[in-house]
């Protein structure tokens, strides 16, 4: 790193663009991506490698990887309590840990154990039940005690002088963090490299359709006809649907999050509370990265109140008293489209040649590179792969949801 | 913290308050195709900019509608239900004809 800095800074070798520059947009794609996070990223780069289709536009409000990618507390596993829920997210955590290979690019994707916290019976028996879903699937996931806690994980307060004594866990070794921005970057640069057209600063602001097929995008930079068209946006979910004429069961809400100042590392496992509202993990800059619940009622808005940051540390500082002493940071917010079931709505849409891959609340990072991979195989082949199938936008009206009581934030 | 001007309680912290969702329509559950409930349960117009919602006082059980920015996060009104339900929301019986 300082030789190359020391090499391009006395102006020897060449420096190589990571992303090629912006051309003008094209009349026509075989396949348009609205929005350039993770997930529209990812889904190019599988078109792109899997199928060879090269013909795509990634269309970019802001710039990439600028949204809810770069918010999150970029934690992955696949703890759900679904059978459709565990399939979907397990295949996305096998296709994380070999991110770093497939890009020639370090994603720092880290492995750290991943607990779960019960304070409660009811909490308790429903870790049972997940570690009991999890393991009949395959997925590393065990149901553990305070004593068992306390060698894994001795940083953590399991004294039972709290207002809420921590009864048992739901262990998940396989719980990891990664670099979010490195996952887009990543993905955008093999998209690119193979062809596809990354537009940064590209507003879609309408869907063009007729006899109810999708049948270009309407941008800020001019109008383009599309073979397909894919929805890859969090956070504006229901607005850009609204402009290909459906509903989606959505509301959107923020979720805040912070990080304190760097400390040396001393916290290993990515601790989550549902009935706290916490989670807690140490990034390797040595910040504690920690989240809380989402907002109690919506707002399209970053705003930070101090709500969120009183209710965040009453609760973390039961479970680590010693932090008393440190200094917040930074701190954020990112729009979460929280759905009914907390499943997202992926597949096919009311609109022809019009797919979707939204309703990402607090669940959408983790979840990157199978969208990505399925999303592409939907739109290369027509079908709707069997692990998108359940979360299809039409089981609402079927009756048909997959209540995911696994995902963050999500007291049970 | 922020204030919530309730119709029944006056200013009171929104900490009191839930927010209940849209206000719309409701189809006759008895007459109305599963497509139909479907959509009126679960899915929502989610809009940025100025929405009327239901909220409730909590402590009081008070159902009243809010009128706010959602983009500027700012309450522009509040007003009980009364204004927009003028009439008392009747129900057929799923063995009756609809009158």
């Amino acid at each position: 790193m300082a030789f190359a800095l020391l090499k391009y800074g006395l102006g020897f070798g060449k420096f190589e663009r990571q992303f090629p520059k912006q051309k003008d947009l094209k009349d026509s794609y075989d396949v348009v991506i609205v929005g350039g996070g993770g997930h529209g990223a990812a889904t190019a780069y599988y078109l792109a490698r899997d199928y060879g289709i090269t013909n795509v536009a990634i269309l970019e409000r802001g710039y990439l990887g600028g949204g809810n990618t770069a918010r999150n507390t970029t934690i992955i596993r696949s703890n759900y309590l679904t059978p459709e829920g565990v399939a979907f997210y397990d295949e996305s955590l096998s296709l994380y840990k070999d991110l770093s290979n497939d890009f020639d690019m370090n994603i720092m994707y880290s492995e750290r154990g991943h607990f779960t916290l019960a304070h409660t019976d009811a909490a308790v028996r429903t870790s049972r039940w997940r570690a009991e879903v999890n393991k009949h699937l395959g997925v590393d996931s065990e149901l553990v005690f305070p004593n068992e806690i306390k060698k894994i994980c001795p940083q953590l307060n399991l004294s039972e002088d709290v207002r809420y004594p921590v009864m048992g866990a739901l262990y998940h070794p396989p719980g990891a963090i990664a670099r979010h921005d490195a996952v887009a970057w990543g993905y955008a640069r093999g998209a690119t490299m193979r062809g596809v057209e990354l537009h940064q600063k590209t507003e879609v602001t309408g869907i063009k359709r007729s006899n109810g097929k999708a049948v270009g995008v309407e941008t800020t930079r001019g109008t383009v006809n599309a073979g397909k068209i894919i929805q890859c946006v969090a956070g504006r979910s229901s607005l850009v649907a609204k402009m290909a004429g459906f509903k989606l069961p959505i509301k959107t809400v923020p979720l805040q999050a912070c990080v304190s100042q760097p400390l040396k590392p001393f916290l290993d496992a990515i601790i989550v509370s549902g009935s706290l509202h916490v989670y807690i993990s140490q990034s390797s800059r040595g910040e504690l990265v920690m989240g809380g619940s989402t907002d109690p009622y919506g707002v399209y808005q970053n705003r930070s109140t101090l709500e969120f940051k009183e209710g965040l540390m009453a609760h973390m500082l039961e479970l680590f008293p010693f932090l008393g002493e440190v200094k917040i940071l930074r701190q954020w917010a990112g729009m979460a489209d929280m759905t009914p079931d907390f499943s997202p709505v992926m597949g096919e849409t009311p609109v022809d040649n019009y797919y979707i891959d939204a309703g990402w609340g607090t669940w959408g990072f983790k979840a990157t590179p199978v969208c990505g991979k399925r999303n592409a195989e939907m739109l290369a082949t027509g079908t709707v792969p069997e692990v998108l199938k359940p979360f299809r936008l039409s089981r609402f009206e079927e009756f048909h949801q997959v209540g995911e009581k696994g995902a963050a934030s999500v007291g049970h | 913290m922020k204030i919530l001007n309730c119709p029944l309680n006056g200013p009171r912290n929104i900490s009191e308050f839930i927010c209940a969702g849209e206000v719309e329509v409701e189809p006759d559950p008895n007459r109305c195709s599963n497509a139909e409930w479907a959509e009126y349960i679960f899915l929502h117009d989610n809009d940025a900019g100025v929405v009327q919602e239901w909220w409730c006082h909590v402590p009081t059980a008070y159902w009243f509608i809010v009128e706010r920015n959602n983009l500027t996060d700012e309450i522009l009104r509040t007003f009980p239900s009364t204004e927009i339900f003028t009439k008392r929301q009747e129900y057929s019986r799923p063995d009756q004809e609809a009158s």
